[in-house]
């Protein structure tokens, strides 16, 4: 009898422990496929590798920081670029962990790939203990990305189409040299200037180089910086097209670039340039 | 006073109760007001003439060139665009259904100023004939960026918490404006005579916040009794830069 009245007693205490620190414990955790993260373990490697450029405290003010453009990261903020999720959410704990391993190409953030991936996961889980964000928001859903159109001629120029209507150009440049009419006008959330993409640099994306992590941005933005979703109005289709002809804009040997230069050497002369309208019969 | 209020409450609900027939709610003690006039002191910034020839669509827009909009000022030195809020007292009732419209014409803000309420739902129209990126540069809410082609949908949005969220379109770097959200349902936006109301306010006390993008805030206490509250002034001091 008194047995009893214990364990109850002790399965009750169990389960408000139990769910006291899941409450707590969860913005402090990780999770990446089968691993789990620890903040207090990713603590130690953070002091180690991270602190010298993001700071103590995670706002970006590391003693680095001043002679490094762009800035690092200021996590308090919890706002990401690379991210899987729509603009407006927060990245998935697989994104954080993509970013880390990576690194950001033409960037001081190297890639990671020498920690361990459970020190990298742990590392993941100290990142979000820096905003309180991890605690009230959720990470959103990751967009869908269907599976990629075959490279066609045709979908290379719908895509060049696109970058005209679409007005990618107004900051990328007619010829995507990053030199738009916006281009140098162009500043980031904290006000600090920041440069479009130059596709003639040919210089692997920050935000992963396959053609898949490039139909992602047009999708979730990315947040911080001036490039803003299509999510809302570009199509599938459409934007699978789009990438295809970013591809022929970078110096690189690629299907779509393949297929881009068999066609212009026979039918340049037929291409309306990218830019402001112009009126009928100038530029002709 | 309060008990008396909540005496009174009591009574209309006990009355409610009993009558069958009486439906949907007590009706609300509220209306008194409070109604002021905006105004500065000093010398305003002069406004900027905006060079949008990067955007020959909206150039042809304006017959007269456009200024920036942080200070928009009227006759007898009055004050366009601040926001006047109760930001202690009765915080009225949840927000209404309908969505607030902010407008992209000419590329500009149309109000320049949004007040809205926290979750009040609000659609961002575009109305020119280029494209616009909506970024939002909220820190307290989700920071999102989304553009809007010509011809694209209006996009449906709202805030879950109260922020004062400064908004962008970074392709026309000029084109600057704000979201305001409050907690209150008792705002109003000063117009261009710098007039402003806040009706339907329960009899009681109130502290009354008046903010401007380029003046700061400022606050003063006001107690309604039933008729209106005229004459909450607020007097900004100005600065030429």
């Amino acid at each position: 009898m008194r047995g009893t009245r214990w364990n109850r007693w002790a399965g009750v205490g169990l389960a408000a422990a139990v769910l006291l620190c899941a409450g707590a414990a969860s913005a402090q955790e990780s999770h990446v496929g089968k691993y789990s993260g620890n903040a207090k373990a990713g603590k130690i490697n953070y002091r180690r590798y991270c602190i010298g450029c993001h700071g103590p405290a995670g706002d970006g003010n590391g003693e680095n920081a001043p002679w490094i453009d762009p800035k690092p990261r200021d996590f308090t903020a919890a706002v990401f670029k690379c991210r899987s999720t729509p603009t407006g959410t927060l990245p998935t704990d697989q994104d954080l962990y993509d970013a880390v391993t990576r690194g950001f190409d033409t960037t001081n953030m190297p890639p990671w790939m020498p920690l361990t991936v459970v020190d990298r996961v742990n590392l993941v889980a100290y990142i979000k203990t820096f905003s309180p964000k991890w605690k009230s928001d959720k990470a959103g859903a990751p967009v869908e990305i269907p599976a990629e159109s075959p490279v066609t001629i045709e979908s290379v120029l719908h895509g060049r189409e696109l970058f005209q209507k679409m007005e990618c150009w107004k900051c990328h440049g007619p010829e995507g040299h990053g030199d738009g009419p916006s281009a140098a006008t162009l500043t980031d959330s904290k006000d600090r200037p920041i440069p479009p993409y130059n596709f003639s640099t040919g210089t692997r994306f920050k935000c992963g180089n396959t053609n898949r992590e490039l139909y992602r941005i047009f999708m979730t933005g990315l947040d911080g910086t001036p490039m803003p979703s299509f999510a809302d109005v570009i199509k599938p289709a459409d934007a699978w097209d789009l990438v295809h002809f970013l591809r022929t804009l970078q110096p690189l040997v690629t299907p779509e670039a393949t297929v881009w230069k068999a066609w212009v050497t026979t039918h340049g002369n037929e291409l309306k340039p990218i830019g402001p309208e112009q009126a009928p019969g100038v530029g002709q | 006073m309060r008990t008396k209020y909540i005496s009174m409450t009591a009574l209309t609900l006990v009355a409610g109760a009993s009558l069958v027939a009486l439906a949907g709610q007590p009706p609300r003690p509220a209306s008194g007001s409070i109604s002021g006039k905006i105004t500065y002191t000093g010398t305003p910034p002069k406004m900027k003439a905006i060079d949008m020839s990067k955007e020959p669509s909206c150039v042809k827009q304006h017959p007269t060139p456009v200024t920036t909009e942080n200070v928009v000022t009227g006759k007898n030195n009055s004050i366009q665009y601040a926001v006047i809020y109760i930001s202690s007292g009765d915080q009225g009732s949840t927000a209404p259904t309908k969505a607030l419209k902010f407008d992209q014409k000419g590329c500009q803000y149309i109000p320049h100023v949004l007040a809205m309420q926290v979750g009040q739902a609000f659609q961002i129209i575009n109305d020119d004939p280029t494209s616009h990126n909506i970024h939002p540069l909220a820190k307290v809410n989700p920071e999102w960026n989304k553009s809007q082609p010509p011809g694209t949908p209006p996009l449906n949005a709202q805030y879950p918490k109260a922020e004062f969220i400064p908004v962008k379109c970074n392709v026309h770097p000029w084109m600057h404006g704000y979201f305001i959200v409050l907690n209150t349902s008792h705002y109003a936006v000063s117009d261009d005579d710098g007039e402003f109301s806040i009706k339907d306010l329960p009899p009681g006390k109130y502290t009354v916040t008046a903010w401007h993008e380029q003046f700061g805030t400022q606050s003063q206490d006001v107690t309604v009794a039933g008729a209106d509250a005229k004459g909450t002034n607020f007097v900004f001091k100005a600065v030429p830069y």
